[in-house]
């Protein structure tokens, strides 16, 4: 405890509003981040303990290759939604063509569609025995796998395809929150400097524009290493896929441990990648004259053009996979149903509400902590904590695992060696080891939301309610928490959906016999039966779409011109860097 | 009564930057005590040293005897137990409450006797119809008086201002200043304000303390800050004045009006006299011998209108002497006049000039 006690390192710098008794304040943030920072401390610490030769003969087998595929596949889909994301972005931000208002925010849509569900639904389609190809057979009159060419789905071009669908809208949505505001100013002067439409974007707004994709495209790169469902699915053999079966199949928590360091490794390139966008971002606009996007009119041939750049992605990433999902769902709901659907939902509800729930607290405790003045390694401390959603959930799963193994031992010892019995699991394989889970992986999204909302609270107000004779406690509960109780019931609501939609962590925390409708739907799909499975699917997107049409009113709100202040998924990009 | 607010030998810092040296005040009990000083003089601080929402680092504050901060000890009472008013310069009304609930904020017991004082403020302050509303619709004007409502709601021992009128607008500043006042002084209240504005200053404060730089410069009644400054930079917060430099000779320096007698400073010192622009009284035309409304003892010179400006309550000459009263041919200098009133005489007019020596300052060189 002694080393745990608060600071009474009464920094001359910084104490704004420091309470000068027992600092609540900066003990509970050091409770909270030290918590948070167990699991990750854990993986380091297991990873750099001596494992007999597993490292040797990880780099002989499936090293180099885990490496190259992890690399492959980041590239892919980094190259996918860059592509995608940022042209349409440009499209419906820049011109004009029928269904431009429509597609403005139906480009988000995707977004609800966890990487796993969509890998399922094309799988189901475009495999042999899948009707696609059952199509062509019956026209051509093929009669085998041999006498024709078909796209292999199960393969790592299949999970780049399936990645990009669903996570381009990251960098669709930070390029046009950044085209959005960019001066036009800037745009006519390019135009008038005699540089035509193309050539303005690729020499005026794709550059001002570029910290931006690069925040959205290192985004959607911390969510490929985190996958699992796809390429555990796919047999694609990441990093991610290889931590787990190391970990499981050849029974090697160390070496998984070290492949989980490696991983981590990729994490801070990324982060370095993202903070380095993040901090160009800041020397933006020249210009604070906003005006009406010019939006070009479009010919006739390239509108349909334009119109089909946008609608392929919809289509593709949400459309076919809703539809295919839906129509399963219909024909086999009874299965479904049969199969413990009502149990299932109900632990992803409790689950991801108590997650949020507790994600939420902590988040809120931090960030008013933060605000209330520590001392400066509180505050590193605190960042530190608040990286966990960078860190993919396999890694987060096995430090989990042996950080709460290693308690549990702990505890049981001790009370078998001064009280006389044993206590055997308490954390490991229960509710308590996946909600903490979640907790740690998404506190960075609550603490963003929450930093975010005080942001907006003038240091005035804390003084006011101060001199006014509120505490910091009761300053918090009467006047931010009432202010800025909306981006915190929409911080709530992106961690309980973010949790619904949680794989990896899930399949490795869970109680013995525990199904949440991730588990279910990804158990399911491995064997083949997605049809009986569709509705618990379908129940992960309906959640999914929740924050997506949150996000389409804001932006639908900021379109009329004015600014708005409160986009939910830019603050739930906020994840990895606060 | 125990003086209000005492600030002794009051040392601040943010990192290496030192924006309080040294300062020591008194707030006294039923008074206006106004900091006056340019931004960034450190007046701000002191004031939230004062309200605690700045933890004292050097120094004694000390609220009605008893002592709130020490730096010392690091010690410093958190603003919630120091019972004092702030208002903020934004105001800083809780946009998610009612003007009512706003002025209750801080009111520990919301007893019957405290609402009617709620009612009765509402009622004076031209507010009792918006008690319901929320903050953003009330105009900058009416926010300022919920603002002043809210702080002294709780009856604190002490109210500081920050700036309270730089957020209104020009015309109708006067008239919240001279309601405010009165306000203040039904109160009884002791009141610490902090401004730039020297000639608020002026109409509010019985005392003033001038600070520039973190030190403080003067402190006194309005009278002696205007009548009587320590310093060039005193004298000019009321406005630009006229500076004539020069070295001293014979206890006196040359000036366009003349001799002007500097006893304080050695013979062969630099010195400069200062005179302010309302300081210096303009008749039309060469005046032979002394004009009648002239102090006798005072001298004066001729000069050349240069340019005239009318400014609606004043006007603005600008007038060629030449520099040493007596050389009619010698070097000119430029004089910068406000006379009251309208007054435009042609360029390259004829007038005469006095200074009035109550206008008139000498000091050292720096």
């Amino acid at each position: 405890m002694t080393q745990t006690a608060p600071p009474i390192l009464a920094s001359t710098i910084e104490k704004r509003l420091k309470t000068p008794s027992i600092d609540v304040w900066a003990f509970g943030t050091l409770m909270v981040c030290l918590a948070v920072a167990m699991p990750i401390v854990w993986v380091i610490g297991l990873a750099l303990t001596p494992s007999g030769d597993i490292w040797q003969h990880l780099v002989d087998t499936v090293l180099g290759n885990l490496i190259i595929t992890t690399l492959m596949l980041m590239i892919g889909v980094g190259l996918g939604t860059l592509v995608i994301g940022t042209g349409t972005a440009w499209i419906v931000t820049m011109c004009r063509f029928p269904g431009k208002r429509i597609f403005e925010w139906a480009l988000l849509i995707p977004m609800a569609v966890p990487a796993y569900v969509i890998a399922y639904v094309y799988t189901d389609l475009l495999e042999y025995s899948g009707p696609i190809q059952g199509i062509i057979r019956d026209m051509f009159g093929f009669e085998s796998k041999h006498d024709y060419w078909f796209p292999e789905i199960r393969s790592l071009g299949g999970a780049i395809t399936m990645m990009t669908l669903v996570l381009y809208p990251y960098v669709y949505l930070l390029a046009r929150a950044s085209f959005l505001e960019q001066s036009v100013c800037v745009l006519e002067a390019s135009r008038t400097l005699g540089k035509g439409p193309w050539q303005s974007f690729f020499k005026v707004a794709l550059p001002l524009a570029r910290p931006a994709i690069a925040v959205g495209v290192s985004l959607v790169m911390m969510e490929t290493l985190n996958d699992y469902g796809t390429v555990d699915f796919f047999a694609v053999s990441t990093f991610s896929k290889g931590i787990y079966d190391v970990w499981l199949n050849m029974n090697s928590p160390s070496g998984a441990a070290q492949l989980a360091c490696m991983l981590l490794m990729f994490v801070m390139v990324l982060i370095g990648l993202e903070r380095y966008g993040r901090r160009k971002q800041k020397f933006h606009h020249t210009s604070t004259h906003i005006r009406e996007l010019p939006g070009f009119k479009l010919s006739p041939m390239l509108a349909t053009l334009a119109f089909l750049a946008c609608a392929i992605p919809v289509l593709l990433g949400f459309l076919i996979p809703a539809w295919v999902l839906g129509s399963y769902a219909i024909d086999f709901y009874q299965d479904t149903l049969d199969a413990n659907y009502w149990i299932t939902t109900w632990n992803s509800l409790l689950l991801s509400s108590i997650a949020a729930i507790v994600a939420i607290v902590a988040g809120v405790f931090l960030a008013y902590s933060l605000r209330l003045g520590q001392s400066h390694w509180i505050n590193v401390m605190t960042r530190f904590a608040s990286l966990g959603y960078a860190v993919p959930g396999a890694v987060l799963a096995i430090g989990i695992l042996m950080y709460l193994g290693w308690l549990d031992n702990t505890i049981d010892g001790w009370v078998r060696n001064n009280i006389g019995f044993s206590t055997g699991l308490i954390f490991s394989g229960t509710i308590f080891a996946v909600t903490f889970g979640y907790v740690v992986r998404f506190l960075s999204l609550s603490f963003g939301s929450a930093e975010a909302g005080l942001g907006k609270i003038t240091a005035n107000m804390d003084g006011a309610a101060r001199t006014l004779g509120a505490g910091p406690f009761a300053t918090l509960r009467r006047v931010h928490l009432p202010i800025m109780r909306g981006s915190i019931m929409t911080a709530a609501l992106l961690v309980f959906v973010d949790c619904m939609k949680e794989l990896p962590m899930t399949v490795m925390l869970r109680p013995f016999n525990f199904e949440t409708l991730a588990t279910f739907v990804h158990q399911y799909a491995a064997d083949e039966m997605l049809p009986e499975a569709s509705l618990a699917a379908l129940s992960i997107v309906v959640a999914g779409i929740i924050p997506v049409i949150l996000l389409s009113i804001t932006i639908a709100r900021s379109r009329a011109g004015h600014y708005a202040p409160e986009e939910p998924h830019l603050i739930e990009m906020e994840e990895a860097a606060p | 009564m125990t003086t209000g607010l005492v600030m002794e030998r009051i040392r601040h810092a943010f990192g290496p930057m030192e924006v309080l040296q040294d300062v020591s005040l008194v707030a006294e009990a039923g008074k206006l005590t106004c900091l006056l000083g340019p931004s960034g003089c450190g007046k701000t601080t002191l004031l939230r040293l004062a309200a605690g929402l700045e933890s004292v680092q050097g120094g004694r504050i000390l609220l009605q005897g008893h002592t709130v901060g020490n730096g010392a000890e690091k010690f410093s009472l958190p603003p919630e137990k120091r019972d004092i008013g702030l208002m903020f310069q934004d105001y800083a009304l809780f946009p998610h409450l009612s003007v009512f609930k706003n002025i209750a904020f801080g009111i520990k017991n919301l007893t019957a006797e405290r609402r009617e004082w709620i009612e009765a403020g509402l009622e004076r302050m031209g507010l009792a119809k918006h008690r319901n509303s929320y903050p953003h619709v009330l105009s900058g004007g009416q926010q300022q008086r919920v603002a002043l409502l809210r702080a002294l709601a709780p009856e604190p021992k002490i109210l500081l201002l920050d700036e309270p009128f730089s957020g209104l607008d020009v015309t109708r500043r006067a008239q919240v200043r001279e309601d405010t006042l009165n306000f203040l002084k039904e109160c009884g209240v002791a009141v610490l304000m902090v401004t730039h504005d020297p000639e608020e200053a002026m109409f509010m404060a019985d005392h003033i303390v001038v600070m520039k730089d973190g030190k403080v410069v003067q402190a006194g009644t309005p009278v002696q800050t205007y009548f009587h400054p320590v310093d060039a930079f005193v004298a000019e917060l009321f406005g630009p004045m006229n500076h004539f430099d020069g070295i001293v000779d014979k206890g006196a320096l040359q000036t366009p009006f003349g001799l002007f007698p500097i006893p304080a400073i050695p013979d062969g010192e630099q010195a400069k006299v200062l005179v302010r622009m309302e300081g210096i009284n303009v008749t039309m035309g060469n005046a032979d011998g002394h004009p009648e409304e002239m102090p006798k003892d005072c001298c004066y010179t001729t000069g050349k209108i240069e340019d005239a400006y009318l400014l609606g309550r004043s006007s603005h000459l600008h007038i060629r002497v030449p520099k040493n009263h007596g050389h009619p041919d010698g070097e000119k200098v430029l004089l910068h006049v406000r006379v009251s009133g309208v007054m435009k005489p042609e360029s390259g007019a004829t007038v005469t000039v006095w200074a009035d020596p109550k206008q008139a300052f000498v000091f050292a060189a720096d």
